[in-house]
């Protein structure tokens, strides 16, 4: 196996907050809509209950988030992904779903501080004051799309790796000291 | 500037979160319709100044297409409601009837 590569090796930034890139993160993008034993297969792999509309569960390093009605974004560890998908395709058999391993079509980055709001005020069409402590919201940063969620006094966002260096631009520009709001 | 709910997930998306899809309700002459049905359905947009019926997709959010009802002059939305259905819910014709008393649904 080929050793797993971020899509910017863990590229950081200390602004006004301070920018990481993380991962790699094992994400797997689940399509089912009212399956039976849908809530079971997410709980084997991520621990945690179905999210309810706009909302992702966060259990330590595992995660489920509600992507639209019928998509959910699972996130976990990179290596576990293969064996997560094994237990998805056990616990849905015979049930219409589809599960796909996309991690390394997506790359992670933390906004972290005080101010961590700030940075992405700049950059998405999305009200601040009425994002909700695990909410998940997926809108744009300036021209791409874009997935954020608060997590430990920060957010964690997740865009495609295509435009990963777009994106660490966006937010090392937005950070800049004495660009505060 | 528009502010539409997308109606599957909630969110009260901003016009550049969304992509336009025009004219919603179209009647489809497919197949054994005569050429100017075929045309009007091909071509023919409604171009109404107050109300109207769109079809938005929630481009950058939850992917998912929906119907809007708003009123092209004043840019007020009376609604939006899932894309499953083949007319304008009358809880939406009631809020457009109840802005708009002149209006005639078709």
């Amino acid at each position: 196996m080929s050793e797993p590569v971020s899509a910017l090796n863990g590229a950081s930034f200390q602004g006004f907050a301070t920018i990481r890139e993380i991962g790699p993160l094992g994400m797997i993008t689940l399509r089912a809509k009212g399956l039976k034993s849908l809530d079971k297969a997410v709980k084997a792999v991520t621990g945690t209950k179905l999210p309810a509309q706009r909302r992702i569960e966060i259990k330590g390093d595992r995660a489920c988030g509600w992507m639209s009605p019928d998509e959910y974004l699972l996130i976990l560890p990179y290596a576990e992904v293969g064996a997560a998908l094994a237990k998805i395709a056990k616990a849905l058999a015979g049930e219409h779903h589809l599960a796909v391993d996309v991690s390394d079509a997506r790359a992670v980055f933390r906004i972290e501080g005080d101010r961590a709001d700030q940075v992405l005020r700049k950059l998405m069409p999305v009200d601040f004051d009425w994002l909700e402590p695990g909410e998940l919201r997926r809108s744009r940063a300036a021209q791409v799309a874009a997935a954020i969620w608060q997590q430990d006094q920060g957010f964690t966002l997740v865009c495609f790796r295509s435009v990963a260096s777009y994106v660490m631009g966006l937010l090392t520009h937005s950070a800049q000291p004495g660009s505060e709001l | 500037m528009l502010i539409l709910e997308c109606p599957y997930c909630g969110v009260k998306a901003e016009e550049t979160e969304l992509s336009p899809g025009y004219e919603a309700h179209l009647k489809r002459f497919g197949p054994g319709s005569s050429p100017e049905e075929f045309e009007a359905y091909m071509f023919a947009r409604k171009n109404p100044k107050g109300v109207h019926f769109e079809r938005w997709r929630h481009t950058y959010g939850c992917g998912k297409w929906f119907l809007a009802a708003r009123c092209t002059a004043t840019l007020e939305v009376f609604g939006t409601y899932p894309a499953q259905v083949s007319e304008p819910p009358a809880d939406i014709i009631a809020k457009i009837l109840a802005r708009r008393p002149d209006w005639k649904p078709e």
